[in-house]
């Protein structure tokens, strides 16, 4: 008898018309595409795009330079120098990453304990040279500066979890 | 006037040509668009959305590519065969051409009305495959060749097969004349009566213009192009229109053969025979596209296994078969002429 079935099914070309079948309902379903440019999908609080450089609400670097992101950093793309400032607080003079080293690992934002590194939800920084994605302090504060809203909103999301 | 184009050579000559031109700008540019749909259905069965950019729902994309495929540069390969290597696609294409000669749009609407068409047919589309062998061999290349030893042996088995079945609607027929196999439709088209022979020529069919799932010939995966890896730009476009103007043939033969050519369903004459033609071709590439989106590809000793120890023996059976149904019943068709 399963022969008999097998040889039906073989000859009625059951399995070949059932996969027909299954690709024209896909055929009419609604396409998952989004429209690119015009168009993006969600993105999680947790998402680690470029590096931005934070301040406090008065306006004052969050960065102390402790050099604990420089430490953790497994790809070594962070390079800091520092020197205590004219009112005597310690401060960055050189802060710099290299965006082609990165990994995104987000551990330079784990290690630091003043929320002043923190990888905001831009990932569409791609550049025409080598040199533009070597970020410098300044680039990395108006990261922060230009980012800012985002970046508070999606800590404030993500705050329960860490 | 019409004395002038009916009998006089001259206006013969500019008559024929013009009945040419009238079937294959339509046909070419049903051609591009060919190519437009599929990659609509190929997405539209991933859940993608295809082109859509250019023009209105992607529409310009036909011209899109073929501006591109024209400013590019033909290169040829330093151990080619010059001279076939540039030949190869133009016989490719010209014969995918060719053969629209004899296919009837409506009653009487073929440019050559001959009473051998479908030999005609067979012959055209048999000599595709010297385009294709040519083209792997004047090409000097391993995975070229593999591509070309492929489709050739491919394109022979799948014809045998392609052949008993013609033969079986032959039979019913009684002519070799495509208008009269349409003609011998108006009561019940034959992929009723005939439907596993209907089956079988599909499935031949899609071997025999190397599309998938039996594209082995242009395997990606495996020989990367197959017989035209080493073609590029108008080259390469028109093996690629050649492909797609024979996908549109064998649609024109599936539905001369089977699907009542311009006649329509249930003797309905709402519509003018040439749209039922056109829809009906439409229906076929429609499937042709629907096969590719589903099936994964052959591997090569399957696909000689089924066209040598399965569809062979099936449509020679059925041959026998509705041969001795005709004499049983007394149905063997009056050869007209």
């Amino acid at each position: 008898m399963a022969f008999l079935d097998r040889t039906a099914r073989t000859l009625l070309l059951g399995e070949l018309v059932e996969g027909l079948a299954l690709t024209l309902r896909y055929f009419f379903r609604p396409k998952a595409t989004i429209n690119y440019p015009y168009e993006k999908g969600p993105i999680s609080p947790r998402f680690k795009g470029e590096h931005a450089l934070r301040r406090y609400p008065n306006g004052e670097e969050r960065c102390i330079a402790c050099k604990l992101c420089e430490a953790i950093c497994p790809a070594q793309a962070i390079t800091i120098e520092a020197e205590p400032r004219a009112d005597g607080s310690r401060r960055t003079t050189r802060y710099d990453i290299d965006m082609t080293k990165c990994i995104y690992c987000d551990l330079c934002e784990e290690a630091c304990p003043v929320d002043a590194i923190v990888q905001g939800p831009n990932f569409e920084f791609a550049t025409e040279t080598r040199e533009e994605l070597m970020y410098d302090k300044a680039k990395l504060l108006s990261n922060g500066d230009r980012w800012e809203t985002e970046i508070a909103r999606r800590l404030e999301l993500d705050a329960p979890y860490r | 006037m019409a004395d002038f184009f009916l009998h006089t050579i001259v206006g013969l000559i500019i008559l024929t040509f013009l009945k040419a031109l009238a079937l294959i700008v339509p046909l070419l540019i049903l051609v591009a668009y060919l190519t437009y749909a599929e990659r609509k259905v190929l997405a539209a069965v991933q859940l993608r959305k295809g082109p859509n950019v250019v023009g209105w729902f992607g529409l310009l994309q036909p011209f899109a590519d073929a501006l591109k495929m024209i400013f590019k540069e033909t290169i040829i390969p330093a151990g080619a065969n010059r001279v076939l290597f540039v030949l190869a696609p133009m016989i490719t294409f010209g014969l995918a051409i060719l053969a629209w000669a004899v296919i009837p749009v409506n009653d009487g609407w073929g440019i050559a009305d001959i009473n051998v068409g479908i030999l005609y047919l067979f012959a055209i589309s048999s000599l595709g495959v010297y385009g294709i062998i040519i083209a792997g061999w004047a090409s000097n290349s391993k995975y070229a060749f593999l591509g070309a030893l492929r489709s050739a042996a491919q394109m022979v088995s799948y014809e045998v097969s392609m052949g008993f079945v013609m033969v079986s609607v032959l039979l019913c027929v009684g002519s070799l004349n495509l208008n009269d196999i349409v003609l011998a439709q108006k009561n019940i088209w034959f992929f009723i009566p005939l439907f596993p022979m209907f089956i079988v020529f599909f499935i031949s069919t899609l071997a025999e213009t190397n599309r998938s799932p039996f594209d082995l010939p242009e395997g990606e995966s495996e020989i990367v192009a197959g017989f035209f890896v080493e073609y590029s730009a108008m080259a390469f476009a028109l093996f690629y229109l050649g492909e797609y103007a024979n996908m549109v043939l064998m649609s024109a033969l599936t539905t001369i053969l089977f699907l009542g050519g311009w006649l329509g369903p249930f003797g309905w004459t709402w519509l003018p025979g040439p749209i039922w033609f056109i829809l009906k071709i439409f229906f076929c590439l429609f499937v042709f596209l629907w096969v590719r989106a589903t099936f994964p590809r052959y591997r090569y000793d399957q696909l000689m296994r089924l066209g040598w120890k399965v569809f062979l023996p099936a449509s020679l059976g059925w041959l026998v078969l509705t041969a001795g149904v005709l004499l049983a019943t007394g149905w063997v068709p009056h050869v007209s002429s």
